[in-house]
């Protein structure tokens, strides 16, 4: 909240939250104008407070066919508001006082009060930076758990482990080796899985995203959530959904019913439309779901060459939209204040945004307390945006780079 | 159980509180004109879009004739559902008695069990013995309610207008309710989504207002009863900042921010309406008289086909007494409150369905309303002519 609002007094270009400033696509937009002005009034009423029928149909049709199985859109699929609320109803449904929840970090940064909210202790473990290799640019794949440690964080306490591929905020796509590592663990241990895929279709460079759910001993046990918002580029819509077993999806639904009960019923109905739309040029070059990476990997490609240009060190996401650099060579800027309690790099970002206008979230954010120092000099941007809003932090950058040359 | 029914289009359904009239057009085209601006259709700020909690403190500081901070005194919630939990996941801890007057909006009391407190009964009673025939018969002993507050209680949780009797509290049913807040010092919860539903003779009067009540009182409101989008699913908190800030770390942490382009929409129906509130034709006050016919359409049919309604003051809803038909139920064998039985087959023979009010009911009270079932009359032309047919015909088939 507090760098959004930082973002939001000061910053000329906002590479900071995760959305996007570019518009969504066409079809979408007139899905939801049909849907609000159509005329049935039955879109402005409460529809089925587990997921509008239209829309868990086709959900249940498009990941059955993902995940290879058949899937109930009544008992399998659940509707939330936006993926946080379906992590949230995980969270309340299955962790207890005394459970532990297995956090990855660096961590999408609900996690932690929500483990907490319900009672229960987050575990972490980090991922770890591999030595790079000279002459090239990091990339998320140089980050991995150690499975040693992994192993070792598992114990009778553990209800579940918290898995995020493509991971915000470090991009990086598990692979399968990684997954059958967590799930061997999940399997060995009774843990079930909370699987936040919301940038599914966020992959570059020709990597897969794979969903842990379709690994063996892994569907009864894991929750798949997903987000429209990140799918169609429409994060102002607040539609996300929950997919796995019957026996673990009728406990969110009780925790749905008491807290927010419905979800809005327009927005809903144009998703639903979005849905089928992919369900039908499913693979084709004109998918939403094909063009969107195209066009991100581009934009990718275009901020991490400006920030290396000025010496901060990019870490090429393998997916997401949101990078990570090491801003080092930029230290002198802000100096190291051994008096305050606040990570450095988050001073550094606070600084930033003021006197550069260039909004970034600090890496610190995404780790737990004790850890915040570990990574004290990277900060994370977020790329889907307009041409001419990386073009402009292109700009800021490099008068920044020439200020630092300067004599 | 009882939602299903309305899947079935062969039932008149009365039963769940859906409207099936149409939201004003200026509504529905300030959420087209909404979702084509780009920027509409990404995240806004978590507690609240700007322009919607602008439009809402202009409202409600006219209303309350106070200034109201759109920034720290507001939450933009899922509903006025999503209002009811962040308040009570907010500010009742374990440990905690919260007051519930029966019958009650049937989320209240999960919703305190669900933050480890103790939820603690208080039905209204009929003022005058055996036949009521307003809203306003049924009170607050206040002996009685003065009894269940004690130095556990945190809250009590008001419903003014009543879902589902329809009873607007008067000034001196809520002081009696205030004194007791501030005598205990306990919080009010005041669930007013109904509050501009209110027909001829009676006020919608805030608790909020009352003296040493606005630093204790989080006022809950609804744009789907407000503006009949139910399907928005927007609602909102307002209160003093020292309270608003706990529901609103609830929020950050359980569902972040609310749709963008509903907010947008709201905030702009609602400037159309707040530059009119000096104006008959403000739709705060036109709803409400096109809801009064419908009000007295329906409680003529029901008389006439020997039923006994209860006339509600305000909200969408009216209770029936269905005693005095003495229905022949022996054939449905479960165990269950008379209301439900006899909603179960009205839906099969009559093909009109209704809410049983048990189900608004605590435990220890169910066998006080079990002879109650609720109608809602927010219905077009269409269908409550459907229900007439239903109605007028109900004698001719059971003679």
């Amino acid at each position: 909240v507090e760098f959004v609002t930082l973002a939001a007094t000061y910053s000329k270009v906002n590479l900071g939250q995760g959305f996007p400033d570019f518009p969504p696509p066409d079809f979408l937009k007139e899905a939801i104008v049909r849907a609000v002005g159509g005329q049935s009034q039955a879109l402005h009423q409460y529809t089925r407070a587990f997921g509008h029928p239209p829309l868990v149909k086709v959900l249940a049709q498009f990941f059955g066919k993902l995940l290879g199985r058949d899937l109930d859109p009544m008992t399998n699929v659940m509707v939330t508001v936006g993926a946080y609320q379906a992590l949230f109803c995980c969270f309340q449904a299955f962790v207890e006082e005394g459970d532990e929840v297995i956090i990855i970090e660096p961590f999408f940064d609900c996690y932690e009060p929500m483990v907490r909210m319900a009672g229960g202790t987050p575990v972490f473990v980090p991922l770890r930076l591999k030595a790079p290799e000279a002459g090239r640019l990091m990339s998320s794949a140089d980050w991995g758990l150690d499975p040693a440690e992994l192993a070792s964080k598992f114990s009778e306490r553990t209800k579940a482990i918290v898995l995020n591929s493509p991971n915000n905020p470090l991009g990086k796509v598990f692979g399968r080796r990684e997954l059958e590592a967590v799930a061997r663990l999940c399997v060995e241990h009774g843990a079930l899985c909370f699987s936040d895929e919301v940038y599914e279709w966020l992959v570059y460079d020709g990597r897969q995203h794979l969903r842990v759910a379709s690994l063996p001993g892994m569907w009864e046990r894991t929750v798949t959530i997903g987000s429209s918002g990140k799918t169609f580029s429409v994060t102002g819509w607040k539609v996300g959904w929950a997919v796995g077993p019957d026996r673990l999806l009728r406990h969110l639904r009780t925790v749905h019913q008491n807290s927010v009960y419905h979800c809005a019923t327009a927005a809903q109905e144009a998703v639903a439309q979005g849905f089928q739309r992919e369900l039908e040029l499913y693979g084709k070059p004109e998918s939403y779901f094909m063009q969107l990476p195209r066009e991100l990997q581009q934009k990718r490609d275009w901020l991490v060459q400006s920030l290396a240009a000025v010496g901060m060190k990019p870490i090429v996401p393998e997916g997401t939209y949101f990078l990570v650099a090491d801003i080092s060579e930029f230290k002198s800027d802000v100096p190291e204040d051994p008096s305050s309690d606040e990570p450095y790099d988050s001073r550094f970002a606070k600084w930033m945004v003021k006197n550069k206008g260039l909004a970034a979230i600090p890496l610190s954010a995404f780790f737990c307390d004790a850890h915040k120092s570990s990574y004290s000099h990277f900060l994370r941007f977020c790329f889907a945006k307009e041409e001419a809003t990386l073009k402009a932090a292109n700009d800021i950058l490099q008068a920044w780079k020439r200020e630092k040359s300067s004599p | 159980e009882f939602t299903k029914v309305a899947a079935d289009p062969s039932i008149v359904n009365l039963g769940q509180g859906l409207p099936d009239i149409s939201p004003p057009s200026y509504v529905k085209e300030e959420l087209a004109k909404a979702a084509a601006v780009d920027r509409l259709n990404q995240y806004t700020r978590g507690f609240g879009h700007p322009s919607l909690v602008k439009a809402l403190s202009h409202v409600y500081g006219r209303v309350c004739g106070r200034n109201i901070d759109p920034l720290t005194d507001i939450l933009v919630t899922v509903g006025a559902y999503g209002s009811l939990f962040s308040t009570i996941q907010a500010l009742i801890e374990e440990g905690d008695e919260v007051i519930i007057i029966e019958p009650f909006y049937d989320c209240y009391e999960p919703m305190v069990k669900m933050a480890g407190a103790k939820p603690v009964f208080i039905p209204l009673r009929y003022k005058n013995d055996g036949n009521s025939a307003s809203s306003a018969d049924w009170v607050l002993d206040p002996a009685e309610l003065a009894n269940k507050f004690n130095s556990k209680t945190k809250a009590i949780i008001l419903n003014t207008p009543h879902n589902p009797i329809g009873k607007v509290f008067t000034r001196e049913e809520l002081q009696v309710i205030a004194d007791l807040c501030i005598k205990h010092d306990a919080l009010c919860i005041s669930d007013e989504v109904y509050e501009w539903m209110v027909y001829k003779g009676n006020k919608h009067i805030k608790i909020a207002m009352l003296p040493g009540m606005w630093e204790r009182t989080i006022t809950i409101g609804s744009a789907g009863k407000t503006y009949s989008v139910t399907g928005w699913k927007l609602g909102w908190s307002i209160g003093p900042q020292n309270l608003i800030k706990h529901l609103q770390v609830v929020h950050q942490n359980t569902l972040y921010t609310c749709p963008t382009p509903l907010q947008e929409a709201l905030a702009q129906a609602l400037w159309v309406d707040y530059k009119r509130m000096d104006d008959r034709d403000c739709y705060f006050y036109s709803l409400s008289r096109e809801l009064e016919s419908k009000r007295d359409r329906m409680a003529q049919l029901l008389q006439e086909a020997g039923l006994k309604p209860v006339i509600p003051d305000g909200g969408y809803f009216i209770i029936v007494d269905v005693s005095a038909l003495n229905v022949d139920l022996s054939d449905i064998v479960e165990e269950q409150p008379y209301d439900y039985k006899f909603v179960k087959w009205m839906i099969k023979s009559k093909k009109l369905s209704a809410i049983p009010l048990s189900a608004f009911c605590g435990p220890e009270t169910k066998r006080q309303f079990e002879k109650y079932i609720r109608f809602c009359f927010i219905k077009k032309d269409s269908t409550l002519d459907a229900a007439e047919v239903i109605l007028k015909n109900w004698n001719k088939q059971t003679a």
